[in-house]
């Protein structure tokens, strides 16, 4: 689509990109079709063809009325229709141009802006979460039903974490909520990398990815997050360490990007590049186990994170591992789509999430799988509350059935 | 132009506000749209090149919404243009400045599916694929696939009549729906069709398919759904021009085969779609035709070595049978996902639908190729070759000035060489507003006020989706005037609207 950018951007850096990435987009409306906001709403404002639109609107100088806030703020931020899109348009890019420039032009309201400050301030932080939910998981029957969802009902202790004795080593991103809420993920990732020849070791130093602040809108904040990771990180990539390691999808993904998030700023440009080079999704580490392992043949459903399919491209991996180890992998209808958990999402849209929760849940159990697998601590956590089967990490299940060898 | 004007009427602005405080008494919230920001991204379907707001955009959820609008629309003399997903391509959803967009996106129900009688009834918002998805649990599928299966609506289908890759042998929407629901812009109901071989009475389902909106809201389907064959084989083969590409269909044709599919890309095409799709497509080629047999396993044995002896006497330079399911899945997801595909070329493109007799097929590519530079445009060709259905993408960059208009006078060229040889001037994505012109090239002035005849039937107000699909005879006389002798008119016995 031909796009005349307005004067205040267009000679930009983000201008010219979101130029370049407007041109491809032809205007099919391909992406509505496998867009979760879409298929609920059935409204193009709140599909990526309309957003894309809204956003084209804002580039080329029009003033935005509060509506596209709104419905910039309802989007995912998935990626589904990236996936989809035959022509390449690189949607999660425009989307960030996008929500910047409609937080500078609409006014949010009071409530909206005390409700992403508070998550700023608490999700990022392991030990401001921490006695939170522990409140949250003692009073849990009490809750109404979008808070109790969120709630882990009982925590999975995380087991020992092997001491570092490899030669071969890899930095865990700790994470924030992950740490907290869903600990077993880390120590599992530690026993099955030990297990094949691989120490996990952390950087005390680091800690949330600033991908929560980012998603809010608050890009500086962010920044500041992945500053704080590169200067844990660098000397340890310095000293050997082969990759920075993440078992959360989302984190992951954003660590990917650092180099570009980065890239203007002098002092950490390259060192953003080199971690975000060094980056790896814990499927992209794991070793296929020996063929048969799983004594006991689970059958478990898989949901594939966004950030790992549409956004890594590294979906059918969890699949591919735990099959390996004899677990029968049981058919998922809608697999391409978002449960609805997305970050911050969950909470500041709950009746958008609630729906798209209650659906994937719904698909998820079809089959009746003896445990629903994941590989992001917000998917875990939204589909858990949702369940009844119970809902893991996939590394927690690998590390199970590969233990015996 | 017959396009709805872009200048508003001073009239309808003064009842702009008033208008959306009726229909907001009607509906419930979040299903009345006015504001500028929310009326732009509904300002053009599937051809952005043409666009214009509507007065509002309403999204009703369920019959009697529909009605209560089509009620007020009516006692108002406010057009009503329907919209489905919005993927047309001939600018049939492109709203009326001084109307309503209906939005029927959010009829998405399966309302049921009959495994034994081989039905199903859809809403019309329900996306064409979604329907073959429901079907698949009993060994069934929704047989035409439009390119844009994915995303379009069965009610944009029926309204189009659309094609797909599998229509040479399965036929187009008309041949596979069964009954329809409409509304009248009075908000009658009426029933067209029944699931019985024939009925009594003028074929009027058959009149709704292809009737772009102008005539009913289609608020029901229901649709013939077929039994999966047993056995489907998917041949590519290759070769080094078009031309003997088209000439290969030819042959194929003419011994009388009816293969499941035969589509054909061009160079630009395969590469596009190879980026995309990861298909496996053969980058260097010139020219692909992707041919699919089906039926019973000794069937598409038969035919297939029939189809690949005629291939090879054609010139074929490579062939290759898809290994397994999942291979031609992905062959096909390339040739789907094709035009859009092709927005990584160039940030416009232009898709043209003509069809033609078969055996030109070898001669129109010629011709195009040949305007194609003389234009200085890149053309490329991706189309039903097995039907005929040309779609020649005429890709441009609408920022650089007059390119748009030298890209629809290429676009003229082409679809008259289409009727010169014996063809027409759409193969199933509709006239809409794009295509108005070219009408005039087909029809002459008898044809064209029987059609406007038809719609008074139905719709006797003119406020069904007005000054598409049919143009007006004086637009006609104007265009023939400009392209014939400058002289008389050339039916001086016929009212000019
Ligand atoms: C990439 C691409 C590939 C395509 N490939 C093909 C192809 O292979 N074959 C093909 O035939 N078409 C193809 N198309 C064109 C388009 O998808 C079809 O015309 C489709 O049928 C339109 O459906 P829609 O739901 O998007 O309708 P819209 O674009 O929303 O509307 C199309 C017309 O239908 C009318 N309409 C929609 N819903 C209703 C309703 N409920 N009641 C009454 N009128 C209604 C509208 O008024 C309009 O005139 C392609 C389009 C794209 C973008
Ligand atoms: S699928 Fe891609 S090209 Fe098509 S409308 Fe969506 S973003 Fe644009
Ligand atoms: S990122 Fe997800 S929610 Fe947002 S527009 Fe794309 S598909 Fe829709």
């Amino acid at each position: 689509m031909h796009t005349t950018l307005a004067d205040f951007i267009a000679t930009t850096a983000a201008g010219e990109e979101a130029s370049e990435i407007l041109r491809k987009c032809v205007h099919c409306g391909f992406c509505n079709a496998t867009c979760p906001t879409y298929r609920l709403l059935g409204d193009e404002l709140d599909g990526p063809r309309g957003r894309i639109y809204q956003i084209k609107e804002m580039l080329e100088g029009a003033e935005p009325a509060a509506s596209v806030l709104q419905h910039l703020d309802r989007c995912l931020g998935c990626r589904a229709c990236e996936t989809t899109c035959p022509s390449g348009v690189e949607y999660g890019k425009l989307l960030d141009t996008g929500r910047e420039l409609a937080e500078q032009r609409v006014q949010r309201g009071r409530w909206s802006q005390l409700q992403r400050r508070v998550l700023r301030w608490m999700f990022p932080f392991p030990l401001r979460i921490a006695p939170w939910l522990r409140l949250a998981m003692r009073v849990r029957p009490l809750l109404p039903r979008v808070l109790a969802a969120h709630v882990p009902p009982v925590l999975t202790p995380p087991g020992a974490w092997p001491e570092a004795r490899h030669a071969r080593r890899m930095v865990a991103l700790a994470g924030c909520v992950q740490s907290v809420a869903t600990p077993a993920t880390s120590a599992a990732a530690a026993r099955v990398l030990d297990r094949s020849g691989i120490s996990l070791v952390t950087a005390p130093a680091a800690g949330c990815c600033g991908a929560l602040s980012h998603h809010l809108a608050a890009r500086e904040e962010g920044l500041d997050f992945a500053r704080r990771n590169i200067d844990a990180w660098i000397p340890l990539l310095e000293a050997g360490a082969e990759a920075v390691v993440a078992s959360a999808s989302g984190c992951g993904l954003h660590l990917r990007d650092y180099g570009r998030l980065l890239a203007s700023d002098a002092a950490y440009a390259e060192k953003a590049a080199r971690v975000s080079a060094a980056v790896r999704d814990l499927t992209e580490v794991v070793p296929l186990p020996a063929a048969g392992a799983s004594p006991q043949r689970l059958r478990v459903a898989v949901h594939t994170p966004c950030t790992l399919q549409h956004g890594q491209h590294l979906g059918g991996r969890v699949e591919a591992l735990l099959r390996a180890t004899g677990c029968e992998l049981l058919p998922v209808a809608d697999a391409g789509t978002c449960c609805g958990s997305a970050g911050s999402y969950s909470l500041l849209q709950s009746e958008l999430s609630s729906q798209l929760g209650d659906a994937r849940a719904r698909a998820l159990q079809a089959g009746a799988p003896d445990v629903v697998v994941t590989a992001n601590v917000g998917c875990q956590l939204q589909l858990a509350g949702r369940c009844t089967a119970p809902v893991r990490h996939w590394i927690e299940v690998l590390d199970e059935a590969t233990r015996v060898l | 132009m017959d396009t709805p004007s872009p200048e508003q009427p001073p009239a309808a602005v003064a009842d702009a506000a008033t208008l959306c405080r009726e229909l907001r008494a009607l509906l419930p919230p979040g299903a009345v749209l006015s504001s500028p920001s929310e009326l732009a991204p509904y300002e053009c379907d599937g051809l952005s090149a043409y666009r214009q707001r509507p007065l509002a955009v309403v999204i009703p959820r369920c019959v009697e919404e529909v009605q209560a609008v089509l009620r007020l629309c009516s006692a108002r003399g406010v057009p009503v243009v329907a919209r489905g997903a919005g993927t047309g391509l001939s600018g049939g959803a492109l709203p009326h400045a001084a109307g309503v967009l209906l939005v029927m996106a959010r009829f998405d129900r399966i309302l049921s599916v009959d495994p034994a009688a081989c039905t199903a009834r859809v809403q019309p918002g329900v996306r064409n694929l979604a329907i073959s998805e429901a079907a698949a649990p009993h060994g069934l599928y929704y047989a035409p696939d439009p390119s844009s299966q994915i995303a379009c609506s069965i009610g944009g289908n029926v309204a189009e009549n659309a094609g797909g890759v599998h229509c040479l042998k399965y036929g187009l929407t008309v041949h596979n729906v069964l009954a329809a629901e409409i509304l009248l812009m009075n908000g009658e109901r009426l029933t067209l069709g029944g699931e019985g071989p024939d009925s009594p009475g003028y074929d009027l389902l058959a009149l709704l398919c292809g009737s772009e909106g102008l005539l009913g809201v289609i608020v029901e389907v229901t649709v013939r759904l077929l039994a999966r064959p047993p056995c489907a084989r998917l041949l590519l083969a290759t070769f080094d021009s078009p031309v003997r590409a088209g000439a290969a269909v030819a042959s194929i044709i003419a011994a009388g085969i009816v293969p499941a599919g035969l589509e054909m890309m061009d160079g630009l095409a395969i590469r596009a779609a190879e980026a995309f799709a990861h298909a496996g497509y053969p980058t260097d080629a010139a020219a692909l035709l992707l041919c699919e047999l089906d039926g019973t396993e000794e069937e598409c044995t038969g035919q297939l070595m029939r189809v690949e002896s005629l291939l090879r006497a054609g010139g074929a330079t490579e062939l290759r049978v898809a290994a397994d399911e999942a291979e031609r899945l992905r062959l096909w997801s390339g040739r789907k996902s094709a035009f859009p595909a092709v927005g990584r070329l160039a940030p416009d493109y232009y898709c043209m639908d003509g069809s033609i007799p078969r055996s030109r097929l070898g001669d129109v590519l010629e011709r195009i190729a040949v305007l194609s530079s003389e234009y200085g445009l890149p053309v490329a060709n991706v189309f039903h070759a097995g039907d005929g259905n040309l779609h020649p993408l005429i890709l441009y960059d609408a920022g650089k000035p007059g390119e748009l208009q030298r890209t629809e006078e290429l676009g003229e060229k082409i679809l008259a060489f289409c009727v010169e040889v014996g063809g027409t001037i759409t193969g199933e994505h509709g006239v809409g507003v794009e295509k108005l012109g070219a009408m005039c090239l087909q029809f002459g002035a008898a044809e064209l006020e029987r059609f406007h005849a038809v719609k008074e039937a139905f719709d006797p107000a003119g406020l069904l989706n007005p000054g598409k699909a049919v143009p007006t005879l004086a637009r006609c006389a104007e265009g023939r005037r400009m392209h014939v002798h400058g002289g008389e008119l050339p039916f001086p016995g016929i009212e000019r609207f």
